[in-house]
Order: C-alpha cells, then sequence, then structure tokens
C-alpha cells in the first residue's frame, strides 16, 4: 500500500486535506488530536461509564470503535499519523478478559512488533500508547486520556510526529 | 449516490446543554451526502423515531447517522425503526455525542467542534456501508453428550426430557463415572450409589436417549446445528442384545487373581471378562482383550463361551465406527487424580497402607472390596489410627497445580466422620492449610466432624512417613501451636489433587474449543457464559471445566441442557452478520487467519474446475462459527478478509474525516 511510509506521514502532516469543521484554532493552544482506536466490549463501555459518572477530561481523543483490539490494523495507526493525529491510543481489554478470548493478545503482540518498525521509520514512539481499560474503568480511561495528552504536550516540538534525535 | 439523513439528538439537556445541536445539524448538512440534518429533542422517543422513519421513506435515505446516546443504548431501537422502512439495519450509525462528548467535556464550543467530528466520522463510515443479512443456520435437533458421568448423565436426562434426542458417549463399559465410586456423599451424608443408580437406569431406558458405552469419539466436523460425529464402538465381544447379564461367563472366568480392578481402584482384582461392578448400566460385561486368554493364546481358552446360556459371547467382534449428525454437543468428559507417586516423602507405593482418597471411599462402601469393613490393605486389620493430608498436589505450584481441587477438603471431613462411626474409638487426625467448606450446610459438616467425632485437625504439612514397628510414623508440623508433631498411624489418606481427565487436552482439539494450561476447558465467559465453550454450539459440562462437586456438576449439567434446548427451540438459528468474509479471488491460501481464529470458523475450500481438478485451496470462513472479533483481517497477507460492518475502507474512511 505504501512505497515509502515515512515519506508519506511526512508530506501527509504538512498537507491540509480538509479542514475539520470543529478543530479551528490556533495551534499553539489546540490540544493534540489524539485518535483512540478501542474494542466495542471493554474499553468503549469504560469511556461511556466516565459519561455517565460526569467525570471531566480532554476533550481532543476521537474514539474509533472497533469489535476487538485484534481488529486494529497497523496501518490504521500509521493512517492517524498521517491525518494528523498527534497520538494515538490502542485499549482493549484486560489480558485474559477479551470477549473473543484471545484478540488482546494478537494485537499485544502486533503492538510490540510495530512499535519497533515505527520507531525505526523515526516516529517518536511516546506517541502511541497501548493500554487495558475494563468496562468498570471510567476513571482509568479519564486518567489514561488526560495523561497522554500531557505527554504528548511535553515532549519537545510536540506538534511534530518525529522524534528529535 | 449517497443519501444519508443526519439526526442530532438532544435529550433534554443532557446533549443541547454541553452541545450546540443546531450547530451540530448546520454542520453536518454541508457534508457532502447528506440530504437533510435536523435535531430533535428525544429521537428514542416514539415521535423521535417516526421522525426518523418518516425521512427514511420520504427522502429515500440510504444511511442514517444518528449524534445521540451511546450505540450501546439505542443502536437496537434505531435498526428496528430503519428496519420497519426497509432499510438494512446495518445503514444505521451512531455518534457518541452523549457519553463521551456532553457528559464529559464543559467547554461548549470545543464539545460542539468534538461533536461534529464525530457525526463526520460517522457519515464517512455509512457511505462505505454494505447491506449486511443476518445469518441463518439450519438446526439439526439433536444432542450429543460426551461422558457419562453426573454432568452428562444430567445434561442428556434434561434434553431427553425437554423432548429432544441425545446420543450419549461413554469411553468406560458402564456409565456412572466417579460418582458411583463414591461412598456416602457430603454434607447429608446419602450414599452415592442410592442416588446415581437410578438415574443411570433412567437413562437406559429412556426413550430419546441412545447410550454408547465402551465408546470413544473419533472424530467431529461441522459446526454449530450440524455437527457430524463419528464414535467408535469398541468391540465388547458380546452381542449386547443377547446378553442377559447373569453372570455365568464372569465367574467362570480363570483370569481372577491376575487384573486390578479399575472401580475399586486396584484394592481389589477382575476377571477378563467383567463387569465393572454390580450395578453397571448397561450390565453386560465386556472383554478385556489385552489380558484374556482366548486373546492372548491363540483362542485355547473359551471357558465364557461355554458357559454362556444364551451364546452370546463372540470373539471375532470388531470395533465398529458410528456416525451421527447433532446439533449441539456437551463436553463432560471429567477428570482424573494426580499421581501420589509424585510425592515420594509420603510413601505412596511403597506402603501398602498408605491409600488415595478414592481408594479410602472404596473402602468404605458397602459394595467395595471389603464390604464396607475399613480394613488395612496390608494385613486387612481394622486401622485405629488413621491420619489423613489435605492437599495432596494441590495448591503447590511447586511440585502439583497451583488451583485448589475444592472437593477435598469437604471429602476428608466426610471421611474422617465415616471412620468415626464405622470403628467406635478410632481417632483420625487432619492435616490442612485451609478448610474451604463454602457451600450450603458445609462448614457446619467440618465443625460436626471436629466437634462431635473428635477428629483432631492440624494446620500444617507433613514433612515425611515412614514405617516402624508396624505403624506408619506420620512427622509433620503444627504451624498453629508452633510444635513437630509425630503421629503413630495404622493408616494414611491422602487428599489427591483433581487434574483433568488424560487426553482433553486431544478432545478439546477433536472439539475445537479452548483449554486452559491445565487441560480444563475454558468457558466463553468466565462469569455470563460458563456453560459455553468458546465454540457456538458446544457447551460444556462437571469437571472438565475445573474442580467442582456434585451439586455444582449436576447444576452445569443442566446448564448445558438449558442452554441446548433454548437453542433447538427456534427452528433456526440467528447470529449477527457482522462476521468476516473471504475474498477468494485474492486469497492465496496461506491460512495464518486460521491459525489465529479463536473459534476454528476458518477451513479450508477447494475451488475446482470444471473437471474437478483443484485450482487452488482457499480460506473459507464458517457464518455460523464465526463471532467477528477480526482478528483474521489483521492476519491476512493479502488482504482478502474483511470484515462486515468494520470494513478496512470504512476504518480508513473515518480516519480520514479527522484530517487536520
Amino acid at each position: 500500500m505504501e512505497n515509502n511510509i515515512v515519506e508519506d506521514v511526512q508530506n501527509a502532516q504538512g498537507d491540509k486535506e480538509y479542514p475539520a469543521g470543529g478543530a479551528k484554532g490556533e495551534d499553539k493552544d489546540k490540544e493534540p488530536r489524539i485518535i483512540a482506536f478501542v474494542c466495542n466490549w471493554c474499553t468503549y463501555n469504560g469511556a461511556d461509564l466516565a459519561g455517565t459518572s460526569r467525570m471531566k477530561y480532554a476533550e481532543n481523543v476521537r474514539v474509533i470503535k472497533l469489535p476487538c483490539t485484534g481488529r486494529i490494523d497497523p496501518l490504521f495507526v500509521v493512517e492517524a499519523f498521517k491525518k494528523g493525529a498527534k497520538g494515538v491510543l490502542v485499549s482493549g481489554c484486560h489480558p485474559g478478559d477479551c470477549h473473543y478470548t484471545s484478540g488482546n493478545y494478537h494485537s499485544r503482540r502486533k503492538y510490540t512488533a510495530f512499535r519497533d518498525l515505527l520507531s525505526y521509520l523515526g516516529v517518536d514512539i511516546n506517541r502511541v500508547e497501548f493500554s487495558w481499560i475494563s468496562a468498570s474503568e471510567g476513571n482509568k480511561w479519564v486518567s489514561v486520556i488526560n495523561e497522554f495528552t500531557n505527554k504528548i504536550k511535553s515532549l519537545p516540538g510536540s506538534s511534530d510526529i518525529f522524534s528529535k534525535k | 449516490m449517497a443519501r444519508i439523513g443526519v439526526f442530532v439528538c438532544w435529550c433534554g439537556s443532557n446533549i443541547a446543554g454541553t452541545v450546540d445541536v443546531k450547530k451540530v445539524a448546520e454542520e453536518a448538512a454541508k457534508i457532502p451526502g447528506v440530504v437533510e440534518a435536523v435535531d430533535y429533542k428525544y429521537m428514542c422517543s416514539d415521535p423521535g423515531q417516526n421522525t426518523l422513519r418518516k425521512m427514511i421513506k420520504e427522502k429515500n435515505l440510504t444511511g442514517v447517522v444518528l449524534a445521540a446516546c451511546s450505540p450501546h443504548m439505542h443502536e437496537n431501537t434505531f435498526r428496528k425503526a430503519a428496519v420497519k422502512e426497509g432499510l438494512n439495519p446495518y445503514f444505521i450509525e451512531i455518534a457518541n455525542i452523549r457519553e463521551q462528548v456532553s457528559w464529559v467535556h464543559e467547554d461548549k464550543e470545543k464539545a460542539t467542534g468534538k461533536a461534529i467530528d464525530l457525526l463526520k466520522m460517522m457519515v464517512e463510515k455509512v457511505k462505505k456501508n454494505k447491506p449486511i443479512e443476518d445469518v441463518r443456520v439450519p438446526l439439526t435437533k439433536k444432542a450429543l453428550v460426551i461422558g457419562g458421568g453426573i454432568s452428562g448423565i444430567q445434561a442428556a436426562l434434561d434434553i431427553a426430557n425437554g423432548g429432544v434426542e441425545v446420543i450419549l458417549v461413554e469411553k468406560e463399559p458402564s456409565i456412572g463415572g466417579k460418582m458411583i465410586q463414591l461412598d456416602e456423599t457430603f454434607p447429608t451424608l446419602d450414599c452415592s450409589s442410592c442416588i446415581m443408580t437410578p438415574k443411570m437406569v433412567e437413562v437406559y431406558q429412556h426413550p430419546n436417549i441412545k447410550l454408547y458405552t465402551y465408546s470413544e469419539l473419533e472424530e467431529v466436523s461441522g459446526y454449530i446445528g450440524n455437527f457430524n460425529v463419528k464414535i467408535k464402538k469398541k468391540a465388547r465381544s458380546i452381542v449386547e442384545k443377547d446378553c442377559t447379564g447373569c453372570g455365568d461367563c464372569w465367574n467362570i472366568c480363570p483370569m481372577h487373581k491376575n487384573v486390578k480392578s479399575e472401580f475399586n481402584v486396584n484394592l481389589s482384582e477382575r476377571t477378563a471378562i467383567y463387569v465393572p461392578f454390580p450395578q453397571a448400566v448397561p450390565l453386560i460385561p465386556v472383554i478385556d482383550r489385552s489380558v484374556c486368554l482366548h486373546f492372548k493364546k491363540g483362542g485355547k481358552c473359551q471357558k465364557c463361551y461355554d458357559a454362556c446360556g444364551p451364546k452370546c459371547i463372540n470373539f471375532d467382534l470388531q470395533d465398529e465406527i458410528i456416525e451421527e449428525k447433532v446439533g449441539a454437543i456437551v463436553a463432560a468428559t471429567g477428570y482424573d487424580l494426580m499421581e501420589n507417586s509424585l510425592y515420594g516423602e509420603y510413601g505412596y507405593g511403597k506402603f501398602k497402607d498408605v491409600i488415595s482418597g478414592l481408594q479410602f471411599e472404596r473402602l468404605l462402601s458397602a459394595s467395595g472390596p471389603t464390604e464396607g469393613v475399613v480394613k488395612r490393605p496390608s494385613d486387612g486389620k481394622t486401622p485405629e489410627t488413621i491420619v489423613f493430608i489435605q492437599c495432596v498436589g494441590s495448591r503447590d505450584p511447586e511440585k502439583g497445580v497451583p488451583y485448589c481441587s475444592k472437593v477435598c477438603c469437604m471429602y476428608t471431613a466426610k471421611h474422617a466422620k465415616l471412620f468415626a462411626h464405622k470403628v467406635h474409638g478410632s481417632q483420625s487426625y487432619v492435616f490442612y492449610i485451609d478448610i474451604r467448606a463454602t457451600s450450603k450446610g458445609y462448614e457446619e459438616f467440618v465443625r460436626g466432624t471436629m466437634e462431635n467425632e473428635g477428629a483432631i485437625y492440624l494446620r500444617g504439612r507433613v514433612s515425611k512417613i515412614y514405617e516402624d514397628n508396624g505403624k506408619l510414623i506420620v512427622k509433620g508440623a503444627d504451624t498453629l501451636s508452633g510444635n513437630q508433631v509425630e503421629i503413630a498411624a495404622d493408616m494414611v489418606v491422602l487428599a489427591t489433587g483433581v487434574i483433568p481427565k488424560k487426553g482433553s487436552d486431544k478432545m478439546a482439539q477433536m472439539l475445537g474449543i479452548s483449554y486452559d494450561k491445565y487441560g480444563f476447558y475454558t468457558e466463553s465467559h468466565p462469569k455470563l457464559r460458563p456453560a459455553e465453550s468458546s465454540t457456538a454450539g458446544i457447551y460444556l459440562a462437571g469437571m472438565a471445566q475445573g474442580p467442582r462437586d456434585i451439586p455444582e456438576s449436576v447444576v452445569s449439567g443442566s446448564a448445558a441442557a438449558s442452554k441446548i434446548l433454548g437453542l433447538f427451540s427456534k427452528s433456526e438459528y440467528e447470529v449477527e452478520g457482522t462476521i468476516a468474509s473471504v475474498n477468494k479471488t485474492t486469497c492465496v491460501g496461506c491460512f495464518y487467519c486460521k491459525r489465529v481464529c479463536a473459534y476454528s470458523a476458518i477451513s479450508k475450500e477447494e475451488i475446482k474446475d470444471r473437471n474437478g481438478n483443484v485450482l487452488k485451496v482457499v480460506a473459507n470462513v464458517n457464518s455460523g462459527l464465526c463471532a467477528g472479533c477480526g482478528a483474521c483481517v489483521n492476519a491476512c497477507f493479502s488482504k482478502s478478509i474483511d470484515l462486515k460492518g468494520y470494513l478496512d475502507e470504512q476504518i480508513f474512511a473515518e480516519i480520514k474525516s479527522l484530517a487536520v
């Protein structure tokens, strides 16, 4: 699909394909955009629970619901960065709790290998976060989002996804 | 061209209080493909749903996006409404702007921006939706139960009483399992054979149950509703229909000294032609060909044949393969006990009077080798002091297994109690780690053993057992008093840990169900789907899932039965259509997908030309088994599998809509 992911990602980061309706404003005070790929059974419900418990967290996260973290293709992560995400979160059921028995293990294994690849491509791997959030952990969802947002903000050159070496 | 309708729900002030719903609708209307965007106070109300239905009809919508509460709340509500207007239910998408926007953010402008983003994502997704049909699978209304122990028997009886045909397969010559070997059962002390034999007979006589004993499962293929099974009926060497169970054959068999009885756990002998125990069901003997002189000495001995009145002994019978078609399967394969010889310091195998708990059951039982009189295996004397050691193998990650075997605390208390009843003036000592007596009447039962029967409970482990002057000297620790103890015992009974039945892993592989590292079958969900295996149509019961007592085994058998009766109550099995599908043109047949599938839903399919030559082998998704997790999609190197409802292009469209 991609001949040169690095170039692609770099070019795409500069592009403004079409500006999103609501997300206008100065780059400086804008919260870094996070795209979260979450599973339908644990983390999505955990995020819903944060809502029903009226907890508050940073508004910069955009959730993409999938049946299972096992469905998450590493190319989704690449695509998210290409489309200007400053951080990508992958979150699913705790080990042993997967609704589909083993999807989260597949995802974890894939993530371990993919992290190195991303790093090799020059992407700062601090921008990819992997976590287990169960349906009862609304508070964990909130803290993961807030901490991840702060982590991205604290990175040198926070708007550039490539690591500074 | 997509014609998408957008509905922004206020949810009273729940959404409208934090999100500018009017603006969301305005922005939505600008998205290409959106024909109309409206906001409404309560979309889930009847008038709200009617608005939705009206617009689907009037604007001839091809897709609907609702910006509302979580899809887990009302997705079904809106899908049902859409179906009434002839729209495929999977063309409804929901942007979650309540739980994940209005309730968690305070800044109205930012919340509105996020709501618009989420809405856009869903509009882009719904544009790429394809109609999905729910899958309907025909059902063969017949069940297979593997294992004729108490849980298998319970499952078979419940299913059969529900009016469904059952095939019960048992490996041993008789049904009854481990329970029929027990003497009396805790905590009520009812005799095991008294409550078990009527059930066994009921199975045998039930018009809806076909019983195959001395038979094993050979092969399983197919899927929920449509399993094909092959059962190997091992050669009994008896023409079953003619046998009266009179016993003339086994009474005359010359091989009565050499073969240990499995039923009496090696405490007595049996003949080569035998029934495992007098109340066996069916009461038909079997010839153990590995020891029978006829088979070992080239046909010289045929005493049983000569003695048999109805002449039903046939040495030439062969194993038989029986094929059956069933719609559901219960795996109730039971358990084994660990090897006691693992603990050399206890001297099992070396000292005749160190026995296992199951052997002690046989010594207590009226149908046992001593007819219920407690006698030492070594010299036949009645023991006066018995030491019971609990947790032999259980809760011992180093040498045994880390889990608790659950039943040993209770049966040891029962053993001590029955011993006190049978041998007056006797003394029991019980070494334990913790006492786990958690079901109804259990705690009182153990307390009764301690207080009324005078059993002495010592919290600690035994370090060594040795023989001295006809006594077994048991050295151990009493950790509560901090003292070393030394007891001169006549007998030692080991409460050995429970492990899955030998071969349960092979069975699981044959059935395509998952099992844990010990070999116990794993439930589909440990709390909410305890009777189901990971594979649709295969249910679990009894100790094959893990240690449990008789009431729990009975409950699990009934649970599996009720699941099957529920499944069979419909004419077809229906599953959500959001499952994987293979592009057979691009599939290269590497079958990485098959490796990651937790549901055995992927099979090999041969693509043939018109002459029947195989062109290539590709993956095929069995819609009855696929659960729709999508793990195979990512395992596919050639991008030939996609997940309906979560297609790659849909996800990419969602991401793309977020471009900043």
